[in-house]
């Protein structure tokens, strides 16, 4: 029986405002601790995704609808460039690598992508089993993809038209995997790769229905080839600055950089996590200013209970001690509630949304910013006990006795 | 046992409590006598270091109380003073028997689980042990209260009005009570009262005269 014990036997004997202030501390810490946690998450992704990409190269149009279909692989590219816009910028002494992507056909909705074996080496990626591929229509799965759908080296499928499910397939050419990556965390994990050789191939039998060459993919001409974009590597910061504006000026393609596009998408959705975090900081506040008042009420009603507490040995400082530890036990139990609550909604958002499924390795990730919203629950948690126990500690203790 | 010499405590209000010389020996019982207002309270909390009057010297048990700072004086009364509070009052959000573990922990002891049953088994309320205050009558509260005190085994036992509301019978049962308990615990007596029915059942008597009002 001491200090702590009689701190929780008074909670127990008020169970509505020791219920409300934990809910209310909870529910801010929880709402702030997932905001930061989803946040970090989509901009550790968004950066990890576009590491090693200065510029994306594709046809005009908007330069964020670029970055997203060619990056992040979740819009539509706005159109082709020529395979000799590829030539071109390689033949550029600034630009240090050129990654050619051709999009168009999926995989139950995982995008196949017509690229070089250099996308694989941006992203780290390593083969799980099997080799990369070597001919038209060879194909290597990202790893989320293989688990997805089951096919691994030496299984057959054909892609379906568009970046979605849903378009008819192209059964006439069956891709054959040939490899499966480790998983690397990175967008190539749900991809499809094949060679460009291979969506030519696919596509070549269809755009000119009435031409008749079945063949037509070892026919067709170099000049007529089209790629979708291209992924940009500078030697310099300043080349990507000075190349991006030559690209828009002087050519019919547009240059959009991953970092800018990317920067100003966190800007618009900063706003609205902003906000969500007001709301929650007004929760912590109010949880603080309830446990103010229960305390301060606390302090009324035990009046004769602390004199008697000083009757019995206490020390001024054991009197104020027991408001402090309720008020700390509150805002402990309040915050370690919160922060459950906050990883067990992101775990939660991975299990019952496969497209976000990467966000469980972030439920039992400790961001150091956590340690923040710990000190901050505690902090206002104390800073409401702090004026109680005060007051307890400078009771006059004869005068309460004899007020009886 | 304890030795109040030349005490003068002065309220506010310029009323003043003077005690000139009082000693009492060890396992003395003692009653604290005057009407209502002469400073009864205040000469038993000044016993138990509750209050530190602005003149005279107070030893219990050997220590100069003067010579205590405040936390050392709370350490000290939760050794070596039981009181009996006018208002009998318990820890409400805690059982009987965990009001008693709390006055042992308070008094810097272990709690001894053993002590407490044998206490309250002694003052027939064993069966109580696991009830919370308000479940308790008034009689049995006061024996509660009266383990509170005891069950550090102090060497000085102060009981304030311990008589009030209470019929004859009953009266003298609680007085009964808390000499026996003083003797089982070898302490000193001293009960505060303006009960004329409590004169002859202690051998020991300080009369207060009616506080004085100071110039």
């Amino acid at each position: 029986m001491n200090i702590a014990r009689l701190a929780l036997a008074y909670l127990r004997r008020r169970p509505l405002s020791t219920a409300l202030v934990v809910a209310l501390l909870a529910i801010g810490v929880a709402v702030v601790t997932l905001t930061l946690l989803l946040t970090h998450e989509l901009e550790t992704r968004l950066q990890r995704d576009a590491a090693g990409i200065d510029l994306v190269v594709g046809a005009k149009g908007s330069p964020l609808q670029l970055v997203l279909a060619g990056v992040y692989h979740v819009d539509v590219p706005p159109g082709n460039i020529p395979l000799a816009a590829i030539t071109q910028l390689r033949a550029d002494p600034r630009v240090t690598r050129v990654i050619p992507l051709s999009l168009g056909d999926n995989l139950r909705g995982f995008r196949i992508v017509g690229t070089e074996p250099t996308l694989v080496e941006l992203y780290g990626g390593v083969l799980a089993v099997g080799a990369l591929w070597t001919a038209p229509l060879d194909a290597v799965l990202g790893s989320d993809v293989a688990r997805a759908t089951g096919l691994t080296v030496g299984s057959t499928f054909a892609g379906a038209h568009g970046l979605a499910t849903g378009g008819g397939e192209h059964e006439d050419a069956q891709y054959r995997i040939t490899g499966v990556l480790a998983p690397t965390g990175s967008v190539l994990d749900r991809l499809v790769l094949t060679g460009l050789e291979s969506v030519w191939a696919v596509h070549e039998h269809h755009p000119v229905p009435a031409d008749g060459k079945a063949d037509a993919a070892h026919d067709a001409h170099d000049d007529d080839r089209e790629v979708t974009l291209a992924l940009l590597k500078f030697r310099s910061p300043l080349a990507a600055a000075t190349l991006a504006r030559a690209i828009d000026k002087d050519t019919e393609w547009v240059a959009a950089s991953p970092a800018f596009e990317t920067a100003r998408l966190l800007t618009v959705f900063g706003a609205g996590v902003d906000l969500v975090r007001a709301f929650a900081l007004v929760l912590m506040a109010a949880s603080a200013l309830m446990l103010f008042v229960a305390l301060a009420q606390a302090l009324e009603d035990r009046r004769y209970d602390m004199a008697i507490l000083r009757t019995l040995g206490a020390t001024r400082g054991k009197v104020a001690g027991v408001l402090l530890v309720e008020g700390i036990a509150l805002a402990a139990v309040g915050t370690v509630i919160g922060l459950l609550l906050a990883h067990g909604a992101v775990l939660g958002i991975a299990h019952w949304r496969p497209d976000a499924a990467p966000l469980a390795a972030a439920a039992w990730r400790w961001l150091p910013v956590e340690w923040a919203v710990v000190a901050l629950a505690m902090g206002t948690g104390i800073l409401s006990a702090l004026w109680p126990a005060w007051r307890a500690s400078r009771l006059d203790v004869a005068a309460t006795l004899a007020e009886g | 046992m304890f030795e109040l010499e030349g005490i003068a405590h002065r309220y506010a209000n310029t009323t003043a409590v003077t005690v000139d010389t009082w000693r009492a020996g060890a396992g003395e019982a003692w009653l604290l006598e005057g009407p209502s207002g002469s400073g009864k309270s205040t000469v038993l909390h000044i016993l138990a270091g509750l209050i530190v009057p602005q003149g005279g010297l107070v030893r219990v048990a050997g220590v100069d109380l003067a010579t205590l700072s405040e936390g050392a004086r709370d350490r000290w009364r939760g050794r070596t003073v039981g009181l009996v509070p006018q208002r009998l009052h318990l820890v409400h959000a805690l059982r009987v028997r965990e009001n008693l573990a709390l006055a042992q922990a308070l008094a810097g002891q272990p709690v001894d689980d053993a002590r407490i049953t044998a206490l309250l088994e002694g003052l027939g309320v064993a069966e109580l042990a696991r009830r919370y205050p308000r479940q308790l009558s008034q009689g049995q509260a006061q024996r509660v209260a009266i383990a509170r005190a005891v069950i550090n085994r102090p060497v000085l036992l102060l009981a304030d009005e311990p008589t009030a509301n209470l019929d004859d019978a009953h009266a003298a049962q609680a007085l009964e009570l808390l000499r026996a308990q003083a003797v089982e615990a070898g302490a000193t007596l001293v009960v505060a009262s303006h009960d004329h029915r409590v004169r002859p059942l202690l051998p020991h008597v300080r009369a207060l005269p009616p506080m004085v009002r100071a110039a």
